[in-house]
């Protein structure tokens, strides 16, 4: 087997394990860490009015791919009455409607789940261009119309800021005459933002009123905010002004509801409605989150991927995709580094009951109970036990002093000493029986070391598996294991030295007198090749 | 101490360590099929038989528990003998007796085994104890090999035996281990035995490590190993190359032993010999591999075991 043929299989499942990792977490955003969370917030609009005997309409505007965030889930809730999600150039509108009303008090609702992200809105089409001409104003309000805006425009040099010169004009305090004229006394927040809006669309100036949310904390009484926006032709998007300060620019933690000049709620046939908005915000996973992204894109991907997996299966699989690290883990220590072990897999085992344990009192324990198992079957060697009926003789002691080490430690209080019981009792067993061959036929040193390498690889392999970060990032990307399956070919073919056999050797090097040259050139006969391809 | 240093040193003797021995040349040019004839000592018996090479000869094979009864009846009259499992590996588990004492065997390190004791380790041989992947063995009985007398004052308790490693029929390195008080009487490197370089061309010991040091003089016996001439060279090398042949593995290493009245015997093959005899010979393997693989490559690998040996004379001397 050409080696080359290796490194492209490697290559091969290298990339597609890198791939498939790039594309859930660049694409679908599955999230890295483990502790990511978003923001999610729960909304509700309530549509409380006195229904007319008699057919009615209510249409509600509706969040349409709020810039921000993402809308997950809706529902409307309205008994009796039809509804339809009609889709226009200005966003959604949900219209309610019934033929024959029953003149009582009515309450319809719309509940979305949305949560935060850092998307921008969808692309707008440009606006139209404002086509009839300003209406004329008596006097003295076109006077002071002209006045605010003549003032503001010294001040500005595009639409934006011009819109801004003028919300502050409108906001000056003390009020300047011409604002008391032209809104009086009615100083709200949307009273401005019109009023700014109007004199911006007298200089052909394309704008809108918007309305949101600020998402900041759950309230039952949040309301709508209007904001001033304008069209900036050169750069063709819209700008955003607070019409309380002047301020120009996207708000923090705005949900754009409707970015319709109509109005938010508008009711046929049925006297005032009344609008009233509910936040509730919460914190959950990333994952849970672009699970239910993925599952509203494509529900097949989720259904044929771990994520959708019963909980508990879930939680099987956490561990399960960690032991490929642990082996790997002990693949380097056993390979690169050449530590000895008792058995091949036996520390990554040992590695997965430490979990249980945790590592110092996993260690203590393991210890424990493997020295004195080792005791008794020194004892059992005299007794002349053939092979199968001694490692069933040494099962049986270990699983007692298992038990023994439990109610010890209980009667001690020693709360640790209780997860003895999560060793594999198999391994622990055959770890005994290995061990004192070892030790009869290498000598305790021999017998120790070992021990100690097994105990020393299960500790690195449990250290590594109990990191979160990489236990969730390879749950989430189980096709990461493919990367480690190239990483474990290529070591495959790792020819080089051990760590361990440099120790070993190290005296050939340094302090040997005979110095050796290749054989060859003394020989003179064949000179030593370039090295053959190996196959 | 710099690391780099040493791998950049090793690398420039040729020293072959576990990765490459296996990547480059025990997975490349040993085929999995051929294992049995070297793993199992009995397979490896016969098949020497079979080509005329000598090895010491069979008195018994136990497959059963309850042959081992058996066994004391039909080594009844045997003094020395031999009990190895077949499937053992570095010396594990073999048993040297040298004599009896009524219902006890004595044991090559003088010991007086009793015979239950004598029969709990022949199950253990058995049940696969000793085997390389702990599955059930048989146990093969066999001649004790009467070391020659060239060893005696350089041997404790035991026998030393000579590994030739072989690669494509080529001998390329060889070493004389020679057992100690430590290693038990084994002729077992792990166990404490001394590993002593032998200068292919010429048959002599070079230079001696024991453990990690280098020692000129044997430690039980205090006589010098170095310079030492080993008899019959020329003889072990052919039967060296014929049983690289015999095994069909490319990589392979073969131990034999001198016996004073019936010369080399074969004792077992292995199929992933070679990191200590490179200490033993303060020389790496790699150069005189690359050598061998160089003639491969240009086709020109001989199949007449003399040629190979000659070309092994001229080109692998350990200084």
């Amino acid at each position: 087997m050409k080696k080359t043929q290796l490194y492209v299989l490697a290559a091969v499942f290298a990339v597609l394990g890198l791939g498939a990792f790039l594309y859930k977490w660049q694409v679908l955003r599955f999230p890295v860490k483990p502790v990511a969370q978003t923001e999610v917030w729960e909304l509700q609009a309530r549509v409380e009015f006195n229904a007319r005997r008699g057919p009615h309409t209510i249409s509600l505007q509706l969040p349409d791919d709020p810039p921000g965030f993402v809308v997950l889930d809706e529902t409307l809730v309205s008994r009796r009455y039809g509804e339809n999600i009609e889709r226009s150039r200005d966003g959604r509108t949900v219209q309610w409607t019934i033929r024959r009303g029953n003149g009582s008090e009515q309450a319809l609702y719309y509940r979305a789940t949305v949560y935060r992200d850092d998307h921008a809105g969808s692309a707008e089409p440009e606006p139209r261009l404002i086509a009839q001409p300003a209406p004329l104003y008596d006097e003295p309000f076109a006077t002071a119309r002209t006045t605010l805006v003549e003032n503001a425009r010294e001040v500005s040099v595009d639409a934006a800021s011009l819109g801004a010169a003028i919300v502050r004009a409108i906001n000056a305090d003390p009020a300047t005459p011409e604002v008391e004229l032209l809104i009086g006394n009615e100083r709200s927040a949307e009273a401005r933002a019109l009023l700014a809006q109007s004199l911006l669309r007298d200089q052909r100036v394309r704008t809108r009123v918007v309305h949101g949310l600020e998402l900041t904390r759950a309230r039952t009484d949040i309301e709508l905010l209007p904001f001033v926006q304008v069209y900036e032709s050169d750069a063709g998007e819209w700008q955003t002004i607070d019409p309380r300060t002047g301020h120009i620019g996207w708000p923090d933690d705005f949900f754009l509801w409707s970015r319709s000049d109509s109005p938010v709620i508008d009711a046929d046939g049925v006297g005032r409605p009344l609008l009233e908005f509910t936040v509730q915000g919460s914190l959950a996973s990333s994952l849970d989150t672009a699970r239910e992204r993925l599952e509203s894109k494509n529900k097949d991907l989720v259904a044929y991927s771990l994520l959708g997996l019963p909980l508990q299966a879930q939680g099987v699989y956490r561990i399960l995709l960690m032991v490929p690290i642990a082996a790997f883990i002990m693949l380097l220590l056993r390979n690169l580094v050449g530590v000895k072990t008792f058995g091949t897999f036996m520390p990554v085992l040992v590695a997965l009951s430490f979990r249980e344990t945790t590592l110092i009192a996993g260690i203590v324990l393991f210890t424990l109970v493997v020295s004195l198992g080792l005791l008794l079957r020194f004892y059992l060697e005299k007794l002349r036990l053939l092979l199968v009926p001694r490692l069933t003789a040494v099962l049986i002691l270990v699983v007692l002093l298992m038990a023994l080490v439990s109610v010890v430690s209980n009667k001690l209080g020693v709360e640790a000493g209780l997860s003895v019981a999560l060793f594999p009792m198999i391994i622990m067993t055959m770890t005994i029986e290995r061990m004192s061959v070892t030790w009869e036929e290498r000598g305790g040193a021999a017998a120790v070391r070992e021990g100690a390498g097994s105990l020393l690889v299960a500790a690195v392999a449990y250290l590594v598996m109990s990191w979160n970060r990489l236990e969730h990032l390879i749950f989430v990307f189980p096709e990461l294991l493919l990367v480690l399956f190239a990483a474990t070919l290529l070591i495959g073919r790792y020819s080089g030295y051990r760590l361990a056999e440099l120790f070993r050797f190290r005296a050939l090097v340094h302090d040997d007198p005979i110095v050796s040259r290749p054989a060859g050139e003394s020989a003179g006969a064949v000179t030593p090749a370039t090295p053959p391809a190996s196959s | 101490m710099n690391l780099l240093d040493v791998a950049r040193g090793l690398r420039r003797l040729g020293m072959v360590g576990i990765g490459q021995r296996n990547a480059e040349f025990v997975l490349m040019y040993n085929p999995r099929r051929f294992y049995p004839r070297v793993d199992d000592k009995l397979i490896t018996k016969k098949m020497a038989l079979g080509a005329g090479l000598p090895v010491p000869d069979l008195y018994a094979v136990v497959r059963e528990e309850h042959e081992i009864e058996e066994l004391h009846a039909k080594l009844e009259g045997r003094e020395q003998f031999v009990v190895k499992p077949a499937h053992g590996s570095g010396g594990d588990g073999i048993l040297v007796i040298t004599g009896r004492r009524g219902n006890k065997y004595r044991r090559s390190n003088g010991q007086l085994m009793p015979r239950e004791e004598f029969d709990h380790h022949v199950s253990n041989m058995l049940s696969g104890l000793f085997s390389l992947g702990g599955q059930p063995d048989h146990v093969l009985v066999e001649y004790c090999v009467q070391f020659d007398p060239v060893f005696d004052s350089v041997s404790y308790k035991g026998v030393p035996d000579i590994r030739i490693i072989v690669f494509l029929g080529y001998p390329v390195m060889a070493m004389i281990r020679l057992p100690t008080r430590l290693s038990d009487g084994k002729a077992n490197l792990h166990q404490g035995a001394i590993g002593v370089g032998i200068d292919l061309p010429t048959g002599t010991t070079r230079r001696a490590v024991w453990g990690r040091e280098l020692v000129s003089e044997h430690p039980d016996t205090e006589h010098t190993i170095v310079g030492l001439t080993i008899p019959h060279w020329d003889q072990l090398l052919m039967i060296a190359a014929k049983a690289c042949d015999l095994s069909g593995l490319g990589y392979v290493g073969v131990d034999i032993v001198l016996d004073r009245d019936r010369g080399p015997l074969v004792l077992e093959l292995n199929a992933r010999p070679g990191l200590a005899i490179q200490m033993a010979n303060g020389n790496g393997l790699l150069h005189r591999l690359r050598q061998v693989q160089a003639l491969e490559a240009a086709g020109q690998l001989s199949a007449d075991a003399d040629e190979r040996i000659a070309f092994a004379k001229a080109n692998f001397p350990t200084a």
